[in-house]
């Protein structure tokens, strides 16, 4: 039934045979390592120039206005001449600041959010680490960027800095139980880490669907927290234009300032990526029942489309929050999460415990 | 092709951030004076360091996070057999969570998630 046409573990294990066909194990293990890293350096940065163009875009069409327009047809090239305008600024280096503590941050934040790509099953066999704990793994290395904001922030000694990177700090880490526990719950009801594993257990449907109403409780929980997480709207405290002029990267110029840019632009693909691989099945194409027909339609669609797609969707759910909601204060952020949300998701895994043990899901 | 190849990921990042700022560093030009390196403070000159006391409540949140996460993270073993177990999975989380909750409502009633 979810026999998909488009296997993407044919295509590298031909890759691998041709190459191992013309060079020795040890060179053609070095060749494909140097092919991965340059495959996945090239899609972040075409991620994150085509978030960024999106996110305008999308800004722009909220607020009735038309966004980049006049650098290449419909502005498509106003990043890359974005990224050039940013890559020949000056980089002013700060007076009192700790120029260690000041010049690792770009780096905490730009790896951490790249070291999570690895573990994300783009399409059917493409998958740069397929980690038995991958769930974990993703949450585990997105979440270390809080470290980065943080160094980044007090490192500036500038006191806007020092505020922003405080109230990220507290609300990072505050939201990433609540992402914690709802993706749980379909740890739970999948009974396996492996991210993998969790997009076979959707081949005959989606956990948001199969999950009864706990299902959906953990996703709308999961969109809401993750949002906070990244600090994206209406949760960018850290970085509140009113109030703290940019938050922790204030003090920042030129391309490290871009490297901050991106690293929330690529972290919300990471989010994207792992609510839609997790609650809303990964590469796999949308079924119902026993529509044959629609389902062999459906299969028709490569998977690599369907993963894409599905993230791509969240991306603009998290982009229209951005442009809707008004921005939180700290301790209604708080409140929200520590009195609502944890709770909440506290009863969620015990009712989904329960269904479980019931066998009520199907 | 297991957490051997993160080296790569690692490295890769490493390069492409390190040659960016590089790169960077060779073609922007510099021109430094006193005043464009100071912290920035609505353009007037900046009062004493940044590294000052502040609120206590970002300590407080932190430290109840790290009982919470430490739990969460026990939680996601318990998650992957919870299915082959069964009942005795069930009533372990149960005792679990009354614990945990417990410990969220006297935090709660000793006003640390209130913030001052």
């Amino acid at each position: 039934m979810s026999s998909n046409i488009y296997d993407f573990s044919t295509l590298t294990g031909s890759i691998h045979a041709w190459l191992s066909g013309l060079m020795s194990t040890g060179w053609v293990t070095f060749t494909e390592m140097v092919l991965v890293g340059l495959a996945f350096l090239l899609m972040y940065a075409l991620l994150g120039l085509f978030l960024v163009y999106a996110e305008r875009k999308v800004c722009a069409f909220m607020q009735n206005r038309v966004g980049p327009n006049r650098v290449g047809p419909y502005g498509i090239i106003q990043t890359i001449a974005d990224l050039i305008k940013l890559l020949m600024k000056e980089l002013i280096p700060i007076r009192k600041s700790d120029p260690l503590l000041f010049n690792l941050a770009p780096f905490i934040v730009i790896i951490c959010s790249f070291l999570a790509l690895a573990a994300l099953p783009y399409a059917k066999g493409l998958q740069a680490i397929d980690f038995n704990i991958g769930v974990f793994y993703v949450m585990a290395v997105s979440s270390l960027s809080v470290v980065g904001i943080l160094i980044a922030g007090w490192s500036s000694n500038s006191k806007y800095s020092l505020i922003g990177a405080m109230r990220s700090g507290a609300q990072i880490v505050s939201y990433e139980l609540s992402v914690g526990l709802s993706l749980l719950a379909i740890v739970v009801f999948a009974g396996t880490m492996q991210l993998s594993g969790i997009v076979e257990s959707q081949a005959d449907g989606w956990w948001i669907f199969k999950g009864h109403i706990p299902a959906v409780i953990s996703f709308i929980i999961f969109l809401i927290a993750s949002t906070a997480e990244i600090n994206r709207g209406p949760f960018d405290l850290a970085e509140a234009e009113s109030e703290l002029t940019a938050g922790f990267h204030t003090e920042y110029s030129g391309i490290k300032f871009a490297f901050f840019f991106l690293a929330e632009y690529m972290n919300m693909f990471i989010v994207a990526a792992l609510g839609a691989t997790v609650f809303l099945g990964g590469w796999m194409p949308f079924h119902v029942g026993h529509w044959e027909g629609f389902n062999n339609i459906m299969d028709y669609i490569p998977s690599v489309v369907w993963f894409f797609s599905k993230t791509f969707f969240l991306i603009w759910v998290i982009m229209w929050f951005k442009w809707t909601f008004p921005r939180l204060r700290i301790d209604q952020l708080l409140t929200l999460e520590w009195k609502y949300l944890l709770p909440i998701s506290l009863f969620n895994i015990v009712f989904i415990a329960f269904i479980v043990l019931m066998g009520w899901h199907f | 092709m297991e957490s051997e190849s993160l080296i790569l990921f690692f490295i890769v990042a490493l390069i492409l951030v390190g040659g960016a700022i590089i790169f960077s560093t060779l073609v922007a030009p510099s021109s430094l004076n006193p005043v464009k390196s100071e912290p920035y403070e609505c353009g007037i000159p900046s009062e004493g360091p940044a590294w000052i006391q502040f609120n206590v409540g970002y300590y407080l949140f932190a430290i109840i996070y790290l009982v919470f996460d430490v739990e969460t993270v026990f939680l996601f073993p318990w998650g992957v057999v919870m299915k082959s177990i069964g009942m005795r999975a069930f009533i372990e989380i149960i005792i679990f969570f009354f614990i945990l909750g417990l410990g969220l409502l006297y935090a709660w009633k000793k006003g640390a998630l209130k913030w001052v």
